[in-house]
């Protein structure tokens, strides 16, 4: 790697000049305020970075399931990987501008040195692969077994900019649905067959009630073109794909009112096609229950 | 001179001189004339793209401005939305695909391996006209009724394979954009056939693959990759373009219910789009960036007056960059529905590219240290190409993990991470280019004050915009969201999107000075000898602009590596590829100087 056709011995390296010894003829020839000022940039550049982070002004919003809080660990760790290596890299060629701009110096003849590169390449496989590593579980854990026993079913269903959200009522079943009977003006916007009798207790509603750490599964699935929902307290995003029903799993710990937006581009309304997902008491659900069906 | 000898292969045809002004400059078979083609659409593409991504910025600001020029004097979702599709599809296809590999690779691809043409002249023009094609229709797109397509650059089905019912842009404007593509796709696969053969056939004795400058390896590499991508975009395009108008259903499922009204489609998959347009999308990633980090080595070595740290490293980390790069598609999918175990081996797959990007940087700064450097224009952008391509690398570490992923997909943080990484780092690969290489190009320097100060503008004011997107995204700011209306936090975030958009417009006011200078510098510029930067590689062997047969019918043997500056014992801190023996050298060089 570091011998293609002349080797350098040892002697005829050129030798390290000192400090004292370096000719101070060129120091202004090519000598511009270049150098100087690309360091002072980039170390503004690292000093803002590194405040905004550390002062943690625009952080995410608190995280409200175990999921959410694996995922930001796993984002902090990557955080702080990733932190350090920007601040070295970026200092590294700040300081290399200064300490080797032209003052009439030689250059130093070096070819490559395969030790060295040999150890940053592992150096990075291994920082690289093992965040990967860590970060697995957060991910297996929220994706790979959507389906807990004694989830809450609730199925989300996305039309050109709207979610609807159905649950499937005391019979603990949802009713068929076909695209052929989908009437939103009529008030069957999911196109409920009437004739299923385990259609006749869903309950449709345009916003998301679940209890409070109860286990919910979300079937996500589209009527039109492909949009997404996205909980930022849960850190939990998915696309919702027409022709597809696509389950996902949360479990939120903390009551409260938190927005459901779309992330996927659906069209001139993707902007504005937005829900709302309350985590309340048990109490609190039944009652939302009950109320849903009265009407 | 040191030879007389012809390069090899009997397809380069002779150019004679008596041919006229248009066969001479306009419709040219000479690889220069082509290069100077791609490079002008290039920058007419990046100025219109660029003006685009203005209106988006303004109007996420203000968005209730009255706006004269616009028929409804205010602008719309769906204009807002064709601004975003229009943007990233002319940069992505005609400023990052066209500038650093079709322009610069064209001129400088047959100068720096020693020979008169590219192996297939004509098929280069054929090229350069479909690009030039495919961009009058993608522009045209602005101007039919129901207006630009607002599927995105990425065009995912059903929006984009349904029609006008999916919303306006979706008719005449989105069939526009699939037949652009697909001539683009036409003539990007016969640019990488001409390239490929070139570098393998027509190289100049002695220019062994070792001795190759790290630029060509990086447009080898890169004309793989267009070769292979491009093949699959053009067959997922015709595909699409049979949903839209022969009633097939590749990607649109049975059942879809748009605007109340049932679709006659059934059995296709909106995933398979995904699959096969990232299979494309992402390689080109790297068909924007590889010709980049080719230009930025072949820089820093003359700027430092030092070979490149680890030339056979740098070449690998090419290759790898580039065979990885087919391997990690699905890192764009990890949210869209597809299984959730793929995810975790696309996930390591992408981590693993980082190593080789790592590599290089590190041997950048290799490079760099023990140098005597020289802060010229090309360097200082060849310097800022590496501080973005470290901050946005980094940044991709992040989004390569599905479990991050999950909360960063779609927001402004992967705006930030892909302009910084593939945008800007890119463009200032194609600055650093055209200030190293306009001396050869036209004969004359750009101004260096000029130059400097264009440099520092930009450099500040590319931080400036894309280091607040980074937090917006991180907050949960949306992308392709015409305003913030939409959800609540998202109106804590507009003063962050002021501070960028005024960023922004000075910025783009700083690439006045650039064409300014440009335009300057063509006729008023300092005369250039043929080797202004006392470089080593074989464009600088030849007059400043090359004759049409680029060595005036002395082809150049090659003796020594690409890099050879600063070597002990030389009286110049710089030995040719071209000169015979080092004594030679220095006397050659003395006497071509003293005339």
């Amino acid at each position: 790697m570091s011998s293609l056709h002349v080797r350098p011995s040892a002697a005829n390296r050129t030798p390290k000049i000192r400090r004292s010894e370096r000719p101070r003829t060129r120091n202004r020839a090519c000598g511009s305020a270049a150098p100087a000022f690309l360091a002072i940039l980039l170390i503004l550049l690292v000093a803002t970075t590194v405040f905004i982070f550390a002062a943690r002004l625009y952080p995410a919003p608190a995280p409200i399931s175990f999921d959410a809080v694996r995922i930001d660990r796993q984002y902090n760790l990557t955080l702080y990987a990733t932190g350090v290596a920007f601040v070295l890299a970026q200092l590294g060629l700040a300081y290399a501008g200064v300490r080797f701009r032209d003052r009439g110096q030689n250059a130093r003849f070096v070819r490559g040195n395969v030790a060295l590169e040999i150890f940053w390449t592992l150096l990075t496989l291994l920082v690289f692969l093992g965040l990967g590593m860590l970060g697995r579980k957060a991910w297996a854990d929220a994706r790979f077994t959507p389906s807990v026993s004694g989830a809450l079913q609730v199925e989300a269903t996305t039309y050109q900019f709207v979610y609807a959200f159905r649950y499937p009522g005391a019979d603990g079943k949802f009713g068929r649905l076909d695209p052929s009977l989908v009437n939103a003006p009529a008030g069957n916007p999911l196109g409920i067959d009437p004739n299923d009798p385990a259609g006749r207790d869903d309950i449709v509603v345009s916003e998301l009630t679940v209890p409070v750490n109860q286990p919910v599964e979300l079937l996500l699935r589209s009527e039109d073109v492909i949009h997404s929902f996205f909980v930022r307290e849960l850190r939990l995003q998915q696309d919702a794909v027409p022709g597809m029903v696509i389950p996902i799993a949360f479990s939120a710990s903390q009551v409260g009112q938190y927005e459901i937006v779309c992330t996927q581009l659906c069209g001139l309304g993707h902007y504005k096609m937005h829900s709302l997902l309350h985590v309340v008491s048990q109490a609190e659900f039944e009652t939302f229950l009950h109320q849903a069906v009265a009407p | 001179m040191s030879s007389e000898r012809q390069p090899a292969g009997a397809v380069v045809h002779a150019p004679s001189g008596a041919e006229g002004l248009l066969r001479r400059y306009v419709f040219s078979t000479d690889h220069k004339i082509i290069g100077l083609q791609y490079f002008f659409l290039a920058l007419a593409a990046a100025t219109i793209g660029m003006i685009l991504s203005l209106g988006m910025r303004f109007h996420l600001v203000w968005p209730a401005a009255d706006l004269p020029f616009l028929a409804g004097r205010l602008m719309t979702p769906e204009q807002y939305l064709a601004l975003v599709t229009m943007h990233g599809t002319i940069m992505v296809f005609f400023v990052l695909t066209t500038a650093p590999q079709s322009a610069f690779g064209n001129y400088f691809l047959p100068l720096q391996i020693g020979t008169r043409d590219m192996a297939f002249p004509r098929l280069n023009m054929l090229s350069f006209w479909l690009t030039l094609v495919a961009f009058l229709v993608t522009m045209s797109a602005f101007l039919v009724p129901g207006g630009a397509p607002i599927s995105g650059w990425t065009a995912y089905p059903p929006l984009s394979g349904i029609g006008e019912i999916a919303g306006p842009g979706g008719g005449v404007g989105q069939s526009l954009w699939i037949v652009s593509i697909l001539i683009f796709c036409v003539g990007s696969l016969l640019g990488s056939i001409n390239f490929i053969s070139t570098t393998i056939d027509l190289r100049a004795p002695g220019m062994t693959l070792t001795r190759l400058p790290l630029t060509v390896w990086a447009w080898f590499v890169t004309a793989i990759l267009s070769l292979l991508a491009f093949a699959v975009l053009l067959a997922a395009g015709v595909l699409l373009a049979l949903d839209r108008w022969a009633g097939t259903s590749f990607f649109l499922p049975a059942g879809l219910v748009v605007s109340g009204e049932l679709e006659v489609h059934g059995g296709g998959s909106p995933l398979l789009w995904q699959h096969l347009f990232w299979f494309f999308g992402h390689p080109e990633v790297y068909i924007a960036i590889l010709p980049g980090m080719g230009i930025v080595s072949h820089i820093l070595a003359n700027f430092s007056r030092k070979p490149v740290f680890g030339y056979r490293t740098m070449a690998f980390a090419l290759c790898a960059i580039g065979f990885l790069g087919f391997l990690v598609w699905g890192h764009h999918m990890f949210v869209s529905g597809m299984n959730p175990y793929s995810s975790l081996t696309f996930s390591v797959l992408t981590l693993s590219i980082g190593v080789p990007s790592a590599v290089k940087t590190f041997n950048w700064l290799g490079t760099l240290w023990g140098g005597k450097i020289q802060f010229q224009t090309p360097m200082l952008f060849a310097l800022g190409f590496i501080s973005f391509f470290v901050t946005g690398g980094l940044s991709g570490v992040f989004l390569a993990q599905p479990a991050l992923d999950t909360t960063l997909h779609a927001t402004y943080y992967v705006v930030a991470h892909f302009h910084i990484v593939m945008g800007v780092a890119a463009i200032f690969g194609i600055f650093a280019a055209t200030y190293y290489w306009f001396p050869k190009m036209f004969g004359r320097k750009m101004s260096e004050p000029l130059g400097q100060l264009h440099f520092w503008l930009t450099f500040v004011g590319v931080y400036a915009i894309f280091m607040p997107m980074h937090f917006v995204g991180i907050v949960g700011g949306i992308r392709r969201y015409a305003d913030s209306t939409g959800a609540n936090y998202l109106v804590a975030l507009q003063p962050l999107h002021g501070f960028m958009t005024v960023a922004a417009f000075l910025t783009a006011a700083g690439q006045l000075i650039f064409f300014y200078n440009f335009g300057r510098s063509l006729r008023k510029g300092e005369p250039a000898s043929a080797n202004p930067w006392k470089a080593t590689s074989l464009e600088w062997a030849t007059t400043s602009p090359p004759p049409p047969d680029n060595f005036a019918g002395c082809f150049p043997v090659v003796y020594r590596a690409p890099y050879e500056y600063s070597v002990p014992a030389a009286r110049l801190d710089f030995l040719p590829q071209h000169l015979p023996s080092v004594p030679d050298a220095v006397s050659q060089q003395e006497q071509g100087h003293a005339g």
